[in-house]
């Protein structure tokens, strides 16, 4: 049954939403607002006028190089990170849920990594792979091969990649487990008599059973690798080397604060926002559908 | 089609002894029933049988074959689970196809087969539904026919009805025990339910605290149960026991059948009346000896039903009366 509250006058419910209806006008609408605004002018080097462009900053954005470049990036990254530490969760979690003993421990410790902040996972990262001090940096030597992400793009990729999916694997691997568990173990055995063995029950039960839990953290983690990867680029590659892991959300801040492009910037911005968006629309649409069987 | 057999088989979990030894040959084609109350370890012996619990020890043969350590799809059973166990996301036809398609039976023969056993089952207008679409025994019945179509040699059932409301489980009893004769399959079948058991079972094994206290055709083992256990579990309401010494006897307790009771004015033992529950067809009488053992007769209803607090004489036959001694075991009569 649903419980309905009533209220019969109208300041008792506005005083009610008001402090959630103050924090997203503060820290979202107003800075939303100024970003949308300030993508049409540009501002001139002493910050003292503006000058309106209409959507001048638009075009000249997307005629640059470098910009259609990132979204390459930014795309190539998304998707590596998504699948790493999806993969290797899922991986972990079937493993997981085989077991028995110390199960509880296991869980926990794989818990971990995600109470690290990302920036402090880069400067981890970036020790063990620093190309003058790193750990694996000396061991990849001793095996003959000369790692240096601070020339090689592909390195630096790979190593941005990396640093990003660690963090995130213990909250998709618990996701997963919970998922795993959430399916009846009769269901399993039912696959196993009709002679069913694990690589083709997990294809056929386990994997569509598991999928409203795989969809959800597919766009979590989408989300996830778009915007608050900035900590781990930032301390590791800087966006470099040759904007190779400048990602967009990554390029709103070089271009804004270090460039002091404000008027690119804030396109950049109101970019970015269309693809949340976009991105929230679709994880409203299916994910609130839960069911997908 | 296969012969079943066990053969002093165990299980333990850790240190906990779960099966203590069970023997049994079950013929081609036999219907057993595994009764028990929860906890006896009933589940576990199906499981073992169906090869999802190891053995700890003994044999599991089926065929002739010693099946220990074979995959539980190799040993040709098919199982039926409690919750049905349907896979939630595929379609009728689906669930029931999926054994086939996973053998590589070629497709024309998977449709005959699954409509065969559609039609067998009365589910030829939901093949195309999802299983939750369906009401309790609809999917009960698509759990069942996962097992037929895959054509296995020995049907396991593990409490199938019990998630089913009484009046469909009696349907579906009548409609297990019909399919099972039509294909003449082996079947083991677990219950906690003495109704089932007495009504389905060709034999039943009584199991008690991972012991088969007995094993045999329902209506012998419901008129000689080998312990006072069997006698106290097997049959509804259970047998009356009282204290050999109430009646002047020496050792152990005796059990009565209800309907083996009469009451009287004066009898071997004199009893108050408490409540009576008149059925329709008979009533039970409920007393209460002076020593406060509890007493239930089944009297047929056209027998005048006594006053509540009344005195009535406790009346049976000598040959009626099952005695145990102190360990449970039956004792012979005399």
């Amino acid at each position: 049954m649903e419980k309905r509250v009533t209220f019969k006058g109208l300041w008792l419910p506005l005083l009610l939403i008001a402090p959630q209806i103050v924090i997203t006008a503060v820290f979202f609408f107003y800075p939303a607002g100024q970003a949308i605004w300030q993508s049409l002018f540009i501002p001139d080097p002493f910050g003292l006028s503006m000058q309106w462009v209409g959507l001048g900053n638009f075009e000249y954005l997307f005629s640059d190089r470098f910009y259609r470049a990132s979204f390459v990036t930014t795309a190539i990254f998304s998707i590596l990170v998504t699948l790493v530490s999806m993969g290797v969760a899922l991986y972990l979690a079937v493993l997981a849920d085989r077991l028995i003993k110390g199960s509880g421990a296991y869980r926990t410790l794989l818990i971990w990594p995600y109470a690290v902040a990302p920036a402090v996972a880069g400067v981890l990262w970036l020790f063990m792979f620093n190309t003058r001090v790193g750990v694996v940096t000396w061991y990849l030597g001793l095996l003959g091969y000369d790692w240096n992400h601070v020339l090689n793009e592909g390195e630096a990729m790979g190593l941005v990649v990396v640093a990003s999916a660690w963090g995130r694997i213990s909250y998709n691997f618990l996701f997963f487990l919970a998922g795993l568990q959430a399916i009846p173990k009769s269901v399993i055995e039912a696959a196993a008599i009709d002679g069913a063995r694990f690589w083709t029950r997990f294809r056929t039960i386990v994997w569509p059973l598991l999928s409203p839990t795989t969809f959800f953290l597919l766009v979590v983690n989408i989300i996830y690798a778009f915007f608050e990867t900035f900590g781990v680029i930032h301390t590791i590659t800087s966006g470099g080397p040759q904007q190779a892991t400048t990602i967009l959300v990554y390029k709103v801040y070089a271009d804004g604060f270090v460039g002091q492009d404000l008027g690119s910037s804030a396109a950049q911005s109101v970019v970015l926002l269309v693809i949340v968006s976009l991105l929230t629309v679709v994880q409203f649409k299916y994910i609130e559908r839960r069911v997908h069987y | 089609m296969a012969t079943v057999a066990l053969q002093s088989l165990r299980k333990s979990f850790g240190k906990t002894d779960v099966i203590h030894g069970i023997d049994i040959d079950i013929a081609d084609g036999e219907f057993i029933v595994i009764v028990g109350p929860s906890g006896c370890g009933k589940s576990t012996l199906l499981r073992m049988v169906a090869g999802l619990e190891t053995v700890s020890s003994g044999e599991v043969q089926i065929g002739g074959r010693r099946v220990n350590d074979v995959e539980p799809m190799d040993r040709d059973i098919a199982m039926v689970f409690q919750n049905y166990a349907l896979y939630p996301h595929m379609s009728v036809f689906d669930n029931m196809a999926y054994g086939l398609k996973i053998a590589k039976v070629p497709k024309p023969e998977i449709a005959e087969r699954v409509e065969t056993a559609a039609k067998l089952l009365q589910l030829e207008p939901y093949l195309q539904r999802k299983p939750r679409e369906l009401s309790g025994g609809q999917r009960q019945r698509v759990a069942m026919g996962r097992a037929i179509v895959r054509k296995p040699a020995v049907f396991l059932f593990d409490e199938p009805l019990s998630n089913l409301d009484a009046k469909l489980r009696v349907q579906m009893r009548l409609e297990i025990k019909a399919l099972q004769r039509e294909l003449g399959v082996t079947a083991l079948y677990v219950t906690h339910d003495q109704v089932e058991a007495m009504t389905l079972a060709d034999r039943m094994i009584v199991m008690n605290g991972g012991v088969a206290d007995q094993i045999g055709a329902p209506l012998d083992v419901y008129a000689n149960p080998a312990t006072e256990f069997v006698a106290g579990f097997i049959g509804s309401p259970p047998t009356n026991f009282l204290d050999a010494a109430l009646v002047g006897e020496q050792g152990g307790r005796i059990g009565i059948r209800p309907e083996h009771i009469r009451l009287d004015a004066a009898g071997r033992l004199t009893a108050t009346v408490g409540y009576a529950e008149a059925l329709g067809a008979e009533t039970l009488v409920h007393l209460r000896t002076e020593d406060g053992t509890q007493i239930t007769v089944r009297q047929d209803a056209t027998l005048p039903i006594p006053g509540e607090g009344e005195s009535r004489g406790l009346v049976w036959e000598s040959a009626s009366a099952m005695r145990f001694d102190a360990e449970g075991r039956r004792v012979a009569a005399g």
